[in-house]
């Protein structure tokens, strides 16, 4: 079962909800870091790193010595990342997104692919957890390779936890997709609010059931309840505004380490969320 | 004209409410949220909405059903595993139009995508120039770029002082759209070990684009040690601490009441954020 935390606002505790989740499980999880720009998990988990890996997309190198300068790769580019001027080929890599359209389709044949690394992906393990990070490298743009790459890592026959990063654009659609359910963590706060509802949005353009984790609880605000039994979402779990989580939080401490009675309600969540997932599955067959 | 951009790394550390006090403390300037896929600046600003714009950006590819005879040849080519059983993934599909170029039945169509919308609206303490992306839409960084852009040219034509924008989390494609040219980047971070490695990343990002930087430390008081470090590591690095913001229940209270923290109390937070802002206002970017 694949599970992935996100939450449309930042700093809601995704990864505060995904560490203690994957310890409370303790065995047969995989947890993977998505939030490839900002990676956090490691800072809590502290893992053994055992293999590092680069991530490269494949560029376009073109053999000047046998380019006709026909133009053709520079039409069929959709990213102008490749532009042909009289004589001369120009390839900015930095806008290229690897799709392969220009070697395949050069009609001299004279543009193979060269990798240019834009990240890492890292594997170790805490404990008996299994820990896979993206990385990627600072200047760099295009986030979505980099977790493509560590979501094929994913092993299917544990429970694979995925964090991935605040927003709902492209890298959070590429870390969610595929996931059996998705754990939308927020805050009770008019921006907590809002951004829960667009990724709401996009967990039902993806067709992943999903639940709420109200993060921070305690408040007056009560928008995030009422919009969850509106639209039928199920609050699955409240973690109360209280600074010594917060202060645990802030020195790398993991909710369950620091707070060892939440490891049940963690499990209990965990059992909801296969509980779901099994309705879920049953209702699509 | 001087652009400010505020920005994190990790989220939540508190850009969108220091953004919002700016906008009640400085004179002359246009707004910009520039984080387009959950942009928040809007509800604490209350806009009038004055323009709205389509944002129309990159192609998906549309299989004709009738015309395919399943050979299957745009799914191996197709790079982003947007294809499958011969039907493409809008969610998935980067828009590249390499499976339309190489189908031999021409059975495949690229349709540009509707990727989400743009607006210049009025607000009470000048213009603000927004936008919201469509969902699970990509491009992000070039709708930052528009919005950037027109953000620039109402300032022009308005002979504004400032561009004060609010950025998006991360360190990628939006977060470069948002900084790149900029005058100056304010860093908001937080005393947790998390703000301070994502903190040192978006300080990298800085440094690659060569917009010098200023930090800020929000909730400072929730771990002082790691407060310190902070102000080492930033004094190593050359970076000014700005402003060392205390934790205080009443931001949270402004938010909920949808009101700039500034306008909404008066106390120390308040002072801070009105040195920072002067502070900001008069760096010449030496940063």
């Amino acid at each position: 079962m694949i599970i992935s935390i996100a939450s449309g606002k930042g700093g809601t505790g995704k990864t505060l909800v995904a560490t203690s989740l994957a310890l409370s499980l303790g065995k047969q999880v995989q947890i993977l870091d998505c939030d490839v720009e900002e990676p956090n998990v490691h800072i809590l988990l502290q893992p053994t790193i055992v293999q590092s890996k680069p991530v490269c997309i494949l560029t376009p190198k073109v053999d000047k010595t046998k380019c006709d300068y026909c133009g053709e790769c520079a039409r069929v580019c959709a990213y102008n990342a490749i532009a042909v001027v009289k004589d001369i080929v120009l390839v900015f890599p930095e806008l290229c997104h690897g799709c392969g359209a220009c070697s395949y389709l050069c009609p001299e044949k004279v543009i193979s692919e060269e990798g240019r690394e834009i990240g890492v992906v890292e594997t170790g393990y805490c404990g008996e957890i299994d820990f896979v990070q993206g990385r990627l490298n600072i200047g760099e743009a295009m986030a979505p390779p980099v977790i493509r790459e560590v979501k094929q890592l994913i092993n299917k026959t544990k429970t694979a936890i995925i964090d991935a990063s605040p927003g709902t654009s492209c890298p959070v659609v590429e870390a969610v997709r595929d996931s059996d359910f998705c754990l939308l963590v927020t805050e009770p706060t008019p921006f907590g609010f809002h951004d829960l509802t667009l990724a709401v949005d996009m967990v039902k353009a993806l067709g992943i059931p999903c639940g709420v984790v109200l993060n921070r609880a305690g408040s007056a605000y009560n928008r995030v309840e009422e919009y969850c039994s509106e639209k039928d979402i199920p609050l699955l779990m409240r973690i109360p505004l209280d600074m010594e989580i917060a202060r645990l939080y802030s020195r790398g401490v993991t909710l369950v380490q620091g707070m060892p009675e939440w490891r049940d309600k963690f499990l209990e969540l965990f059992h909801t969320i296969e509980q779901i997932v099994a309705e879920h599955r049953q209702v699509r067959t | 004209m001087k652009e400010i951009v505020v920005l994190s790394g990790k989220g939540g550390t508190g850009k969108t409410t220091i953004v919002a006090s700016f906008a009640a403390l400085a004179k002359n300037k246009v707004l910009c949220d520039c984080d387009v896929d959950a942009a928040d600046l809007h509800l604490l600003l209350k806009p009038k909405m004055k323009e709205t714009h389509e944002f129309r950006s990159g192609q998906t590819a549309i299989i004709d059903e009738k015309l395919c005879t399943s050979c299957g040849l745009c799914e191996e080519v197709c790079r982003f595993e947007a294809i499958k059983d011969y039907k493409p993934d809008p969610t998935a599909c980067e828009g590249c139009g390499f499976c339309w170029r190489v189908c031999p039945e021409n059975a495949i169509t690229m349709e540009e995508n509707l990727a989400g919308h743009w607006y210049i609206s009025e607000t009470k303490y000048g213009p603000l120039v927004h936008a919201r992306l469509g969902i699970a839409q990509e491009n992000s960084g070039k709708l930052v770029n528009v919005v950037r852009q027109n953000a620039r040219s109402i300032g022009q034509k308005e002979g504004l002082e400032y561009i004060i924008t609010d950025g998006p989390p991360g360190i990628g494609c939006p977060v470069i759209s948002s900084l790149s040219g900029a005058n100056l980047a304010l860093l908001v971070t937080e005393p947790t070990l998390s703000g301070m490695h994502d903190l040192e990343r978006v300080i990298g990002v800085c440094r690659h684009f060569g917009v010098p930087a200023l930090v800020c430390i929000n909730k400072y008081d929730l771990n002082e040690d790691n407060t310190c470090q902070i102000e080492r590591y930033c004094l190593e690095q050359g970076i000014e601490v700005a402003a060392k913001l205390p934790f205080d229940n009443i931001v949270t209270e402004s938010l909920i009441n949808g009101i700039p923290v500034v306008e909404y109390c008066r106390g120390s937070i308040v002072q801070q954020l009105e040195t920072l802002w002067s502070k900001i206002s008069e760096n010449k970017g030496g940063g």
